[in-house]
């Protein structure tokens, strides 16, 4: 599968190394070239840079036949509005959108999107560490 | 109605002394001490500090009971988060204001109804009231993407005394009409010569604005918007 990423920070640059390892095809994109030092030097995707919001430099990252789309920039709402350009306007069929606001997360999953809170997860899992899983 | 205008600057600024003028219920949501302080001390108690994307500030200004949230941030992502935070709480009417003209589709996908892409329009009829002499005033987007903006000439434009012909406009841009200071309309030729005053309707792109700017006001900087 086709897989467009928006934002090199950490995550994205694991996700993107994660993905590829499983046998995908990776574009990754980010307004700072400099973010793409991320990457391993294996790494065999495309990188471009580019405003994941920008619909000619969604295209340019080949958004249009992408299968999966990430949102993994630092901004809440910038993954929001990417997400939804990729979906709504570019077709993507599955888009992944990180959301830090729990609060915002319910909304964004309301208006259509797969979401995913390291806030939530990562205190869950804090907690779990000291307190054991859930129901045990 | 109860309207809750999300953002205090300029056009938050205006259309809420407007909206409240109409008596309107308006509170204005603002994220920066000073400028909610300003509007408070202009408007009065319809001021309300946070920001407007934090869910629990939409709340706590009482969302849910809105009939109409206008987000006119300078952001255009944060406006569409806070038009569709509005809208899972029930809020019948939710306006946001394109800063990027290119991002009105996604909007419009999104069913966010009459998307402002008027900041346009609405500044420019707001400014127009003010007593400083603007000289650029965007009038209409038009769907192919480009905008029709008026230009009154200014004694020092560069374009004054020259013909049409001799005006060097950016790429697919146009002067379409001509309106001299008596109010007459002309569609100009390329011979028509250019006055202090007239007023100019253009074709053209947004992005092609500063460059427009250039050649039929001028290059000075700051002294009007």
């Amino acid at each position: 599968m086709k897989v467009l990423i928006m934002g090199c920070g950490r995550v994205g640059a694991r996700v993107a190394t994660l993905l590829e390892d499983a046998g995908h095809q990776v574009t990754v994109m980010d307004m700072n070239p400099a973010a793409f030092k991320r990457l391993p030097p294996t790494f065999r995707g495309v990188t471009r840079v580019g405003n994941g919001m920008d619909g000619p430099a969604l295209e340019k990252a080949g958004v249009q036949d992408a299968g999966a789309f990430y949102a993994l920039t630092q901004g809440d709402n910038r993954n929001y509005f990417a997400s939804q350009m990729a979906r709504e306007v570019y077709g993507v069929k599955r888009v992944i959108c990180r959301v830090y606001d729990p609060e915002r997360e319910a909304i964004y999953r309301e208006m259509g999107l797969e979401t995913f809170s390291p806030t939530i997860v990562g205190a869950q899992v804090m907690v779990d560490m000291l307190l054991g899983p859930k129901g045990s | 109605m109860y309207i809750i205008v999300a953002g205090g600057g300029k056009v938050g600024f205006h259309l809420a002394q407007e909206l409240i003028e109409a008596n309107n219920e308006v509170l204005v949501l603002e994220r920066d001490e000073g400028r909610a302080n300003a509007i408070s001390d202009e408007l009065g108690d319809v001021v309300m500090r946070g920001d407007s994307c934090e869910v629990t500030v939409l709340d706590a200004a009482g969302v849910s009971r809105a009939d109409l949230v206008a987000a006119v941030t300078g952001d255009d992502e944060d406006n569409l988060v806070i038009c569709e935070i509005a809208r899972s709480r029930g809020v019948p009417r939710t306006i946001a204001r394109i800063n990027n003209p290119k991002n009105e589709m996604l909007f419009k996908k999104r069913g966010i109804e009459t998307t402002i892409s008027a900041t346009h329009a609405v500044l420019s009829q707001i400014e127009q009231e003010l007593p400083v002499t603007h000289h650029m005033i965007p009038l209409l987007q038009l769907a192919s993407g480009l905008e029709l903006v008026e230009f009154k000439l200014p004694e020092r434009s560069p374009a004054v005394g020259r013909s049409v012909r001799e005006v060097l406009l950016p790429p697919e841009s146009l002067i379409a009409l001509i309106v001299d200071p008596g109010g007459v309309p002309r569609i100009p030729g390329g011979d028509t010569r250019l006055h202090a005053g007239d007023a100019l309707v253009v074709v053209t792109r947004h992005d092609s604005q500063e460059l427009l700017r250039e050649a039929l006001i001028g290059t000075t900087h700051g002294l009007d918007t």
